[in-house]
């Protein structure tokens, strides 16, 4: 299968990172391919987060390798994810509260003039027709984002994560804190930027969720990679056995 | 901002409650929400007006004795000192962080330009270069500290200020060098003392340098890259580095940017006293955080206007000469002082609250 589509966007290669002694991730390898949905699956404390914040540079692997387009590269910080094109909404969002949407949008990459000066105007401009695509309804662009309700911080979040035309992206849990209407919105989201050839990474608790939006599923549990399957393959039940036994079902084991 | 976007934030909120209560609940919120939005979008307004109303309450009670060019611009000159280190301090606190050394790095630059000039007999011009290099060494080595070794702010300036302070006295012997002197053979150590007339004004080299430095400052902080960067270190440095901003180089330039400062507020002490004395400036540390809690900078970082600052440190200058000349005790401008930080925090909180 892996021939046929050519270069992984990502391998992440026999990775390991543990904290105090305690092995996060043990030995972990993944990869994601253009317009591929990977669901990475596990209880809390599986290690699904820490694995991939090794690739959105947020913590630094111990061991182990990561490729981007078939090339060894060091991701020692969050801006070089960035230089690679890697996108990332935190469970967290990662927004400066006292800073407005459009600030947040951009913190890191502001838009400048040509005297060096930030650009509020263009920032603004750029902010409104990307939210108004992603939340119609958002209209708090001059409050800082501490005063924005769940629902719209997160949309800040993803907005920041789509506009700089990412190649891969990192979802860990972005509909949290979002209604029905709103998580909707996130998968024809996701099916869009998969049209679009990116590659996401998506972490998810809802097993509904990833059979339905995610091509793959990975699960781990404990640190280590329980087994990935493809979802039309599996049950949402055959999932549910991995999280929880750790290790794969009997009809797949093979 | 613009209406439109006040009216539709409280018309949001109004329509977040229960369609019985909305109608009060507007009323109130879109004040409440009306004024915590002119605070957070204008940070400095609160210190503007007990600025304006302490000026008016002591014109009033003096007349043309406090109401005159001379006697507030004298308030310029009183205050020009603790007004560059506490814009040095504003910057600190932006990113959440306390600087107790800026008295210490501010006696030890001048000292270090006094002594280069007279125990080596260097040009002026060197002496003051090392000077100014010497206070922007030590802000990067507090910034450094904080920054990679990851010690508290609190902890590194409180360490450093002792360190400086000793350095200080040891290496000058606590000898103080006579302004005279300094006339007659440095006068460019004595620069920001000039005074100049501008019809009963009396403004100095130093007032003017105060001013232009918090404009400045003021215009960097809002309108560039690096100065929303130290925003949002103070705001969230978590955040800020998984935006992408680089937390620690920021926060390194930052406190070195704060020690150059307060290496001119050194200069700008020489001018002021007119002699070079290490024992000079002891309270500048305490008197310019002071001055930044009084403007409505929040000591919690990532919030606040650095234009405060400077009219955190002209209230206290009103309120010092205000009652000198009203013949007070000046225990009584202490006592007031005190009851206005406490204030300036309490409002501060409110906006958290509000805000939140």
């Amino acid at each position: 299968m892996a021939e046929d589509r050519g270069t992984p966007l990502v391998e992440l290669n026999d990775i390991s990172i543990s904290f105090g002694g305690i092995k996060a991730v043990d030995h972990v390898s993944v990869d994601l391919y253009p317009g591929e949905v990977v669901g990475l699956l596990g209880h809390n404390g599986a290690g699904k987060s820490t694995l991939i914040k090794c690739l959105s540079g947020a913590y630094q692997k111990d061991s182990g390798e990561i490729r981007i387009r078939g090339q060894k590269v060091e991701i020692n910080n969050p801006r070089d994810a960035r230089a690679h094109n890697i996108e990332t909404i935190y469970q967290t969002l990662a927004l400066a509260d006292n800073l407005d949407a459009a600030s947040n949008l951009f913190l890191g990459r502001e838009i400048t003039t040509a005297t060096g000066l930030v650009d509020d105007a263009a920032m603004e401009a750029e902010t409104r027709k990307i939210m108004a695509r992603l939340n119609p309804n958002f209209r708090k662009f001059s409050s800082p984002v501490s005063a924005l309700s769940g629902g719209q911080r997160q949309s800040v979040a993803i907005a920041r994560a789509v506009y700089f035309n990412a190649k891969i992206l990192i979802m860990d849990e972005p509909t949290a804190a979002l209604g029905p209407q709103e998580t909707q919105m996130v998968a024809e989201l996701i099916q869009e930027l998969k049209r679009q050839g990116l590659g996401i990474f998506l972490i998810d608790h809802d097993v509904h969720q990833v059979k339905a939006l995610c091509d793959r599923a990975a699960v781990m549990k404990n640190g280590k990679l329980v087994g990935v399957v493809n979802v039309d393959e599996v049950s949402t039940d055959d999932i549910l056995a991995m999280i929880i036994a750790g290790k794969k079902p009997e009809h797949l084991a093979a | 901002m613009s209406e439109t976007t006040q009216s539709s934030d409280s018309y949001e909120s109004a329509a977040n409650r229960a369609e019985r209560v909305a109608e009060f609940e507007q009323h109130n919120r879109g004040f409440v929400g009306r004024l915590q939005h002119i605070l957070h979008l204008n940070p400095s307004f609160v210190p503007l007006i007990v600025l304006l109303g302490s000026i008016l309450m002591f014109g009033l009670l003096l007349g043309s004795k406090f109401f005159s060019p001379f006697a507030l611009t004298l308030i310029l000159q009183q205050v020009q000192i603790v007004g560059i280190v506490a814009a040095a301090q504003s910057l600190v606190i932006l990113t959440a962080g306390i600087d107790l050394s800026v008295g210490a790095i501010m006696v030890f630059s001048s000292v270090v330009m006094g002594q280069f000039t007279f125990r080596y007999g260097l040009p002026p011009t060197i002496a003051i270069a090392c000077g100014l290099a010497v206070g922007t060494a030590i802000g990067a080595l507090n910034g450094w500290l904080v920054a990679r070794v990851k010690l508290p702010p609190f902890i590194v300036t409180l360490g450093m200020w002792q360190i400086v302070l000793a350095t200080n006295f040891l290496y000058s012997a606590n000898e103080t060098i006579r302004s005279q002197d300094i006339e007659a053979q440095a006068p460019l150590l004595q620069l920001f003392g000039a005074k100049f007339d501008v019809g009963g004004a009396v403004l100095t080299v130093g007032v003017v340098f105060m001013l232009i430095l918090v404009f400045v400052l003021a215009y960097v902080l809002k309108h560039t890259a690096w100065g929303r960067h130290v925003y949002a270190v103070g705001d969230d440095p978590e955040a800020a580095e998984l935006s992408g901003v680089n937390v620690k180089r920021t926060l390194i330039q930052v406190y070195a940017l704060a020690g150059l400062i307060c290496a001119f507020a050194g200069w700008a002490l020489i001018g002021r006293i007119g002699s070079v004395s290490p024992t000079s400036g002891q309270l500048a540390n305490i008197e310019s955080i002071t001055a930044v809690v009084i403007g409505g900078i929040s000591l919690f970082g990532g919030r606040g206007s650095i234009l405060g600052t400077l009219f955190g440190a002209l209230i206290v200058g009103v309120f010092t000469l205000g009652l000198r000349l009203m013949g007070a005790d000046a225990q009584w401008t202490y006592l007031l002082i005190g009851l206005l930080i406490i204030a300036a925090v309490a409002v501060d909180q409110w906006i958290r609250k509000v805000s939140g």
